[in-house]
Parts: structure tokens; C-alpha cells; sequence
């Protein structure tokens, strides 16, 4: 009964957080994302955050991997050469 | 239709130009999956080297049910994951996420805004190449959770399969994975948290 009570309560800062990747993700079930969503619009803190988290996650999306020698690739290439003819 | 597809199929006709194509597309990407889960540069170059074996000997088996990609991720962290244990790594802790919250679970100290530094300091690309290099800061599961789903795209129940953990547990990694390296780029924009 009271865990009932809980749940349905505004969210608070702490919690708004830690939906805010499954919110991202869309994977937030309807409930909890109109919680979040009307949390949001009363606190520019957590707006702020939620814009940095997707900032974050674009950069990833964007992070390349280092450039590899031409040496490091021609290895391997021997190596399949060896495992064609070997 | 997996985009590696037409790769596949001159790979096992025993085309060279498909596997230089392959070693292009992924190497480099597998090389940093690697070292997030064993650490050592020398010991991921190993853990690829083995990867690229096993393709080379296992492609007539692979029946494409799922991508290229994610069977080649999953090769790959098998090894990885062998050798990271033969290593026996010390594991970086699992700290807690690290915002902080009042009694309440109000903001104690609220986000400082990023969008002056962002604009003035960061541009996107230097963004992207900051967040790469504050990766090794991360705990190891949390980065190698990272990789996968923010970089690579891996969809979150492969994800799940891939490392042996559950969904519930992937998204709590990939959700500290991801406020962790937003605090540390606030750190490094030298703003207050």
C-alpha cells in the first residue's frame, strides 16, 4: 500500500535521473516516461543534465578509432595468407 | 540485409581484397573493444589476431542469423574476456554514480551548464575525441557496455548476450557508464559539477 502511494508521488531529482537513459533509449514503459517528462518541465537542473547525457551520447556516437599503421595491417594480412595456404 | 554481406560472400570465395576490406571496416574498432575489456595494447593486438583466425577458419559456418558484426564482436570478446581472466587484471572498482542529491533527492549541486563551453571551447569532433580518450577512466564494465551500444550501435539484447549479463544489468551499466564520462567531461571543461 504505502510502496503503491510511493510510486505514484512526482519525482524527485535523484529519481528523474536515473530513468534518463532508458528515457534516451525509449525504453521507458508510458507511466514512468510521462513522470519524467512532467518532472522536466518544472526543473531546468535535471533539463540541463538530460541535455548533457545526450550530448555525451552523440559524442560517443562520433568517436573514431585511432588510425592503425599500415605495418599493423599487413600483419594481418600475412596471417591470412598463411591460414589460406597453411 | 547485412551490410558486410557481399564482403561475406567474396570471403569465402577466397577473394584477399574482401578480408583487406574487413580488416578496414572493423581492425581499429576491434583493436579499441579489445583493450577496453584487457587493458594491455599488446595483449588486445593478440586478442585480434586471434579473432581474425577464427573468422578466416570459421566463415563457412557463419549462417548470418545474426549480423557479421555482432558475431565478429562476439568472437571477439570471448577471447577477450579469456584473456582479460588469464591476466587477471585488477579491476578498476565499481564506484557509484557520482551526482549529487540532498536527503530529499534534490540537487545539492545542480548541473552547470555546459552550453557556453561547449560552444566556445569544445567544437563537436574535439567533443567526440575527449569522450574517446576519458573511455580508460570508466570501469570495465561499464566501458566495454559503452562501446558497445553509444558506439558500435550493438542493439541492447545482443549486448546483453555478448557479455553474459542480463538486461536489467546492461542498462544499469550503460546508464553509470554514461553519467560517469558526463561528469568527467564537465571535470575536464573545468566547470563545477
Amino acid at each position: 500500500m504505502i510502496r503503491r502511494w510511493v510510486r505514484r508521488r512526482a519525482l524527485v531529482c535523484r529519481q528523474a535521473v536515473a530513468l534518463m537513459s532508458d528515457y534516451i533509449d525509449g525504453v521507458l514503459d508510458e507511466r514512468d516516461h510521462a513522470r519524467l517528462d512532467q518532472h522536466l518541465a518544472g526543473c531546468p537542473h535535471c533539463t540541463e543534465y538530460l541535455a548533457q547525457l545526450r550530448a555525451t551520447i552523440d559524442a560517443l556516437g562520433h568517436a573514431e578509432p585511432e588510425d592503425l599503421s599500415d605495418e599493423a595491417l599487413d600483419e594481418l594480412v600475412m596471417l591470412y595468407r598463411q591460414c589460406r595456404t597453411g | 540485409m547485412d551490410e558486410d554481406a557481399d564482403l561475406i560472400d567474396r570471403l569465402r570465395a577466397g577473394d584477399e581484397s574482401a578480408f583487406v576490406d574487413l580488416l578496414g571496416r572493423y581492425q581499429a574498432r576491434l583493436l579499441r573493444l579489445a583493450q577496453a575489456t584487457v587493458g594491455s595494447r599488446a595483449v588486445a593486438e593478440e586478442v585480434t589476431q586471434d579473432t581474425w583466425l577464427a573468422v578466416m577458419r570459421g566463415i563457412e559456418r557463419f549462417e548470418g542469423r545474426s549480423s557479421f558484426k555482432t558475431w565478429l564482436f562476439r568472437v571477439l570478446l570471448n577471447r577477450a574476456h579469456s584473456a582479460a581472466s588469464r591476466e587477471r587484471r585488477a579491476g578498476r572498482p565499481e564506484q557509484d554514480v557520482v551526482e549529487r542529491f540532498d536527503a530529499a533527492g534534490h540537487w545539492a549541486a545542480p548541473p552547470v551548464p555546459w552550453s557556453d563551453q561547449v560552444d566556445d571551447r569544445l567544437v563537436a569532433s574535439e567533443l567526440a575525441a575527449r569522450v574517446q580518450s576519458l573511455l580508460p577512466q570508466l570501469p570495465d564494465a561499464q566501458r566495454e557496455v559503452l562501446i558497445l551500444r553509444d558506439i558500435e550501435h550493438v542493439e541492447a539484447d545482443q549486448v546483453a548476450a555478448m557479455l553474459g549479463i542480463s538486461d536489467g544489468n546492461q542498462r544499469v551499466l550503460l546508464h553509470r557508464g554514461r553519467t560517469r564520462l558526463r561528469a568527467l567531461l564537465t571535470d575536464e571543461m573545468g566547470v563545477n559539477r
